[in-house]
């Protein structure tokens, strides 16, 4: 009978052993899931790539295109403008200042002044040479570079390529 | 137990549901200390204010739309302007979440006071930060519904807060958005926790609050220790005006209305005729990703938390830590207090200067919260904000010098 009650035991060991490995994978398993509902939907992934095509764009010319819900400036740079080895995105043999549009103090969006080539911030006056860095008032750093990849004459928004990443690294 | 035909409604439930025990357990044999002041009241006014909370939310919930192209009409023309009494149920539920912190903070202030997070009273405390965290959680969530301008770029700043934990930061700031930025994926999922999820996870906590009361009781001005049995037993022998405590229904509770009634009057005071404090004029203009508003500030309750984290205006990470630490360090005052004594602080002098000290701190970092961080503003908000982290580094000390006889 001894034997008998130690079956038992074993066998309850067993099947609670079984039940609690059973649940706790379960119980993984939907926590998984419940953490992957609230991973960016397909769509937005999509959306957060955007394609600018430059190869058009005028010396001096801005274009403004919006990027993961932020502003992001695109200025061709004219010849009397400073190139700046560290900042400058070169598209076939041209260079391009490509920047978040948000300025670095409290998130204003500067507006471009052409006939100064510089972008100035209306809240408090800071002020970004035609490379994005700040050369007056209380920004305390350049505009952002985003991630981008360069596609033939076409700038990727969303994607690091090595243009990208030797920029960064010179940063 | 055999059941017995019941004479009335009432015996009917009691065979079935000890309903008569049950008011004994929870009303008329819970004891609550004479010795107590109109501050004791503040526990019922709270409950009151979440319940008004609780009701007006279920009737914004009826014509709310969760969807960033609907939800700013459908607050601001629809429930404003279309559902009858709809703006009668929209500025309870804005004042009732301003006023509620009010009262949280009167309430938390009121135990530190008295010493009411110590010797068995820690799990009162803990419950009880944890429903201000829970409710800071849910003014945070409900802020963003109308989805005006303070609406979204409030959820921009703090969710990229979480962008400065190390590794996982920017990570998590799109996980918590569920997009790149605060957008529709945003409001989903925070409406679901507004209505839902955190109302739900506050209702737990109410119940382990009041449950944590029954053990150790409610304490009293003076610290006293009381014994609630014997003095029950006095009460309950007749010796009414003898026995130091009064059962919570009916006597506590009818002192408690009167102090509500004196609140609600208040509270529809400014609920009728000053509202606007409670609704940001810049939350009037529509969501816009592209334009920031000038200057982004938090809701007047986290005004305070809010200087702490700006006022290291030089250092965004050390700000950081400092909200960190300003948000959890009220947890510890059980064991920051090294004086065990259950004392009121008038009866604590060094105690007494620190108490006050940290109301003046805390309305100088409200203050300065609100102001521009610029200039010498700057510079104040950094004294207060070191000020607020070196009160809880002394306050050890001061307690343990109190313990030690500093204190007579």
């Amino acid at each position: 009978m001894a034997g008998c009650d130690c079956n038992r035991r074993g066998f309850i060991k067993g099947a609670g052993a079984a039940l609690g490995v059973t649940a706790a994978a379960g119980a993984g398993l939907t926590a998984y899931a419940m953490k992957k509902t609230w991973d960016p939907l397909p769509s937005v992934v999509a959306a957060g790539k955007v394609i600018v095509d430059v190869s058009g764009m005028e010396e001096g010319q801005l274009s403004l295109v919006e990027y993961r819900g932020k502003p992001v400036f695109i200025l061709k740079k004219t010849g009397d403008m400073p190139s700046n080895e560290k900042r400058d995105v070169v598209v076939e043999g041209n260079r391009y200042t490509v920047v978040i549009g948000i300025c670095t103090h409290l998130g204003c969006i500067p507006a471009y002044l052409p006939g100064e080539s510089m972008f100035k911030c209306a809240c408090h006056g800071g002020e970004f040479d035609s490379s994005g860095v700040n050369t007056f008032g209380p920004p305390p750093k350049p505009m952002v570079i985003p991630e981008f990849k360069i596609e033939g004459g076409k700038i990727v928004l969303g994607e690091e390529g090595p243009e990208y990443k030797k920029l960064m690294a010179m940063a | 137990m055999e059941i017995k035909k019941s004479a009335n409604v009432g015996e009917w439930l009691d065979q079935r549901l000890g309903t008569t025990m049950l008011a004994k357990v929870l009303m008329t044999e819970y004891w609550i200390p004479k010795n107590i002041n109109f501050l004791w009241a503040f526990g019922v006014v709270l409950m009151t204010l979440f319940a008004l909370l609780v009701i007006s939310g279920m009737f914004l919930l009826m014509y709310y739309k969760p969807d960033t192209a609907l939800a700013f009409n459908s607050v601001n023309y629809t429930i404003m302007q279309e559902v009858a009494y709809g703006w009668l149920f929209r500025h309870i539920h804005a004042v009732a979440a301003s006023v509620v912190f009010l009262v949280i903070y009167i309430h938390m202030l009121t135990g530190i006071y008295y010493g009411s997070y110590k010797s068995g009273r820690e799990m009162i405390w803990i419950s009880g930060m944890l429903l201000f965290v829970t409710f800071s959680a849910e003014g945070f969530s409900g802020y963003m519904l109308p989805w005006g301008q303070m609406s979204y770029w409030a959820a921009q700043v703090i969710t990229n807060l979480f962008g400065a934990i190390p590794f996982i930061g920017p990570d998590l700031v799109i996980w918590i958005r569920g997009d790149y930025v605060v957008s529709d994926a945003t409001l989903t999922r925070f409406f679901a926790l507004h209505v839902f999820i955190l109302p739900l996870i506050i209702m737990g906590i109410i119940g382990l609050h009041f449950y944590s009361l029954r053990i150790p009781h409610v304490n009293n001005q003076e610290g006293e220790e009381v014994d609630f049995e014997a003095e029950a037993r006095k009460y309950k022998a007749g010796e009414k005006k003898k026995a130091k405590v009064i059962p919570f229904w009916p006597v506590f509770l009818s002192k408690d209305i009167f102090v509500l009634s004196v609140f609600l009057v208040f509270f529809f005071y400014l609920v009728f005729f000053h509202y606007g404090f409670a609704m940001d004029p810049i939350n009037f203009i529509p969501a816009d990703s592209m334009k920031t508003p000038p200057h982004i500030y938090p809701e007047w309750y986290f005004l305070w938390s809010y200087e702490v984290l700006r006022g290291f205006f030089f250092s965004a990470d050390l700000g950081l830590i400092a909200f960190g630490i300003a948000n959890v360090i009220f947890f510890l005052m059980p064991w920051l207090d090294r004086d065990p004594a259950v004392k009121p602080a008038a009866k604590r002098p060094y105690f007494f200067i620190w108490f006050w000290v940290l109301i003046v701190d805390l309305i100088g970092l409200t203050i300065w919260g609100k102001l521009p961080p610029t200039g010498v503003n700057a510079y104040i908000g950094f004294v207060f904000s070191i000020l607020f982290l070196a009160l809880f580094i002394i306050l050890p000390m001061i307690s343990k010098a109190e313990r030690n006889g500093g204190a007579k």
